[in-house]
């Protein structure tokens, strides 16, 4: 013990460089744990999304194109399916129910997604939970609309406040003849719904008949005229639905792929994710490699520092060598040290990682709508933090050889 | 055993032992023959760059002769192995260096403890390795908070020099090797270190071998010795 209290003092005294080799460390560690982090975060913020729901179907694309526009809102959808074929799908036998999607205006930077009402009694995320009201009820009135937590936090609105649905997604054209009123706020989901503002698919027709060509008309149909008319859509942008059996899934799926109509698309979510993290996985991997070599670095670094500091430490050998110490305790003690540095720096980089994490986390959140889980860090920090103390020890093990040298050479005779 | 008790009264025993330092400049040294009995204090005369490390590092095991025998305590260390000669030299001898003898990062205590560590016998001689060490702290005129608390580089160098004769005479080793151990205090510094040192390794009844340059020192020895009568040093300049 006398030897571990003698290291741990030895660092002590000289602990300005070696704090600062510590916090080398512990900042690379803290960023290699913490893409470890938002790489499983993401993947399951992602998993989270979309759960229940057996087949996407939209216009032919490719598959992770159709997940993403329609699960997540990143991209556009090229092509839309036609209402007729929409129709022909929901008659099948197979489906259980089935939700259409409309996607393509937005309102302050946030989506406006048309749907039915079914989608808040089918919609699940995280393992199967409904959305629910944080307040307010669901679409009753055309113009009604209900808006995800991020939206009526952002935008600070209220029950009854009326919202004016711009033309596409980043226009100065609105549909402001057409004013929305705000009928419910969903409860926080941790998934795009939050940044999503719903209305019926009946009205996103309604504020698109007097449109001719993507612009306005030179004499719009009044909000009240609408309402009168027929609003079934003419084509919708994609459509979720559930099977009675899951295994009718993949015949029902081919049946949508070979529709004769139109070219479709049918996706199964979880194989559409899988895809998608294939594409990722690549950059995910180049990050993992970036941060473990900034490790490997500050371990270098580290090295550099204890030999560095060898030739002022000849006395302390050979102080050592005279009290009968072994050359080899003296590999030991340079060893011991490299792990003690390499010890503190893992856990202070894992206080970082979690200071990093509860500080960090609702920007995060709010900016890329992904939701950090809090957890305690588990058997996979530990196991780095043990592989990482072990490469420290190794990379110890270089100065740790030439003081060894130094001390077989230089015996108790102190070269100053 | 009466053979081996005979030999065991000679502390330190080198007969024909030569040796040869193959690094530049070379260098080589013989000793015919040096005897020790054991209990004998002796000052060796050497000035620096005599071969006086050289000859130290010999007895302490550190280097290697070529041949010859080096007995400490009756027994011949050239044949041991590396690791055997530290265990012995550990549980042997107590080394007091010229200066800078203490690791400056601890406390005086845990420099006094040091050689116990490495050294079971010593260890087993005293049990209450603290309470010995704070013994012999204050048999060398250190008060036991300053052994206790303040850290080795904050001492003087008087109290650090009788630090590092603590941690040499803990666990009674039978031979105690200081090589210059006064140089650098000063004159009346220097008489009560050796009055405390001869106190403490007569009442063990240790060997003390102590080198010097400075020949005022030598007439409280039992015996003198130039290194010079009894080493023949050979230097080739490269």
């Amino acid at each position: 013990m006398i030897l571990l209290r003698l290291a741990i003092r030895s660092l002590f005294s000289r602990r300005f460089t070696v704090g600062l080799t510590v916090f080398a460390i512990a900042l690379s560690v803290a960023l290699f744990l913490g893409v470890e982090k938002v790489r499983t975060g993401a993947r399951t913020s992602f998993a989270d999304t979309i759960s229940g729901t057996d087949l996407i179907v939209g216009a032919r694309t490719g598959g992770v194109q159709l997940l993403l526009y329609s699960v997540f809102r990143i991209g556009n959808a090229t092509n839309n399916i036609g209402w007729d074929s929409y129709q022909q799908i929901a008659a099948r036998p197979e489906v259980d129910w089935i939700v259409p999607i409309s996607l393509g205006d937005s309102h302050r930077g946030f989506r406006v997604m048309g749907t039915s009402a079914e989608y808040f009694a089918r919609y699940r995320y995280r393992g199967g939970r409904s959305l629910g009201f944080a307040e307010g009820a669901g679409l009753e009135d055309l113009f009604d609309t209900v808006i995800g937590a991020d939206v009526a936090r952002d935008l600070g609105y209220r029950i009854g406040d009326p919202i004016v649905v711009s033309h596409g997604l980043a226009s100065f054209t609105e549909h402001d003849d057409k004013p929305f009123r705000v009928a419910g706020i969903l409860q926080k989901t941790g998934t795009p719904v939050d940044r999503t503002v719903i209305v019926s698919l009946e009205a996103i027709s309604a504020i698109h008949l007097d449109w001719k060509d993507g612009s306005k008309s030179a004499n719009p149909l009044s909000a009240d005229a609408v309402r009168a008319l027929d609003l079934a859509p003419d084509s919708i942008t994609a459509a979720m639905l559930g099977v009675k059996s899951r295994m009718q899934v993949f015949r029902l799926q081919r049946d949508i792929n070979e529709f004769g109509a139109e070219p479709l698309l049918a996706i199964l979510p979880g194989v559409a994710l899988q895809e998608l993290w294939q594409i990722v996985g690549v950059a995910e991997s180049a990050l993992v490699g970036v941060s473990a070599m900034v490790v490997t670095t500050a371990l270098l670094g580290m090295a550099a520092m204890i030999f560095a500091g060898l030739n002022e430490r000849r006395r302390e050998m050979a102080i050592f060598r005279s009290v009968g110490a072994r050359p080899r305790v003296i590999l030991g003690m340079l060893m011991l040290e490299a792990l003690l540095i390499a010890l503190a720096g893992a856990l202070l980089g894992l206080v970082l990682l979690y200071l990093g994490l509860v500080v960090a986390r609702p920007w995060v959140d709010a900016a890329f709508g992904l939701y950090l889980p809090l957890t305690a860090p588990g058997r996979f920090e530990a196991s780095w933090i043990g592989v990482i103390v072990l490469a420290g020890g190794l990379v110890g093990l270089f100065p740790a050889i030439r003081a060894y040298r130094m001390s077989l050479a230089d015996g108790m005779t102190v070269r100053n | 055993m009466a053979a081996s008790e005979t030999e065991a009264t000679n502390a330190i025993l080198m007969s024909g032992v030569k040796f040869a330092w193959s690094g530049a400049p070379r260098f080589g040294m013989s000793i015919a023959e040096l005897a020790v009995p054991a209990g004998q204090t002796v000052f060796l005369l050497g000035e620096s760059g005599s071969g006086k490390s050289t000859l130290l590092s010999l007895i302490c095991g550190i280097n290697q002769p070529e041949e010859g025998r080096i007995e400490i305590a009756g027994q011949d260390i050239v044949p041991m192995k590396g690791a055997a000669r530290d265990r012995f030299r550990a549980e042997q001898i107590g080394v007091i260096f010229q200066m800078f003898n203490l690791l400056p990062y601890t406390t005086a205590l845990d420099n006094i403890l040091l050689p116990l560590r490495f050294a079971p016998e010593r260890r087993r001689r005293c049990p209450d390795g603290r309470g010995e060490a704070l013994r012999l702290a204050k048999a060398l005129g250190l008060p036991a908070a300053l052994v206790e608390r303040t850290q080795a580089a904050a001492l003087s160098t008087g109290q650090q020099q009788r630090v590092a004769v603590a941690r040499a005479l803990i666990g009674q080793p039978q031979l105690i090797i200081a090589d210059e151990p006064t140089s650098a205090l000063d004159a009346n510094a220097q008489a009560a270190f050796l009055d405390l040192l001869f106190e403490q390794v007569q009442q063990m009844g240790a060997t003390l071998l102590l080198v010097s340059h400075d020949i005022r020192l030598a007439e409280r020895f039992d015996r003198r010795l130039d290194i010079l009568d009894i080493a023949d040093v050979r230097r080739e300049a490269t």
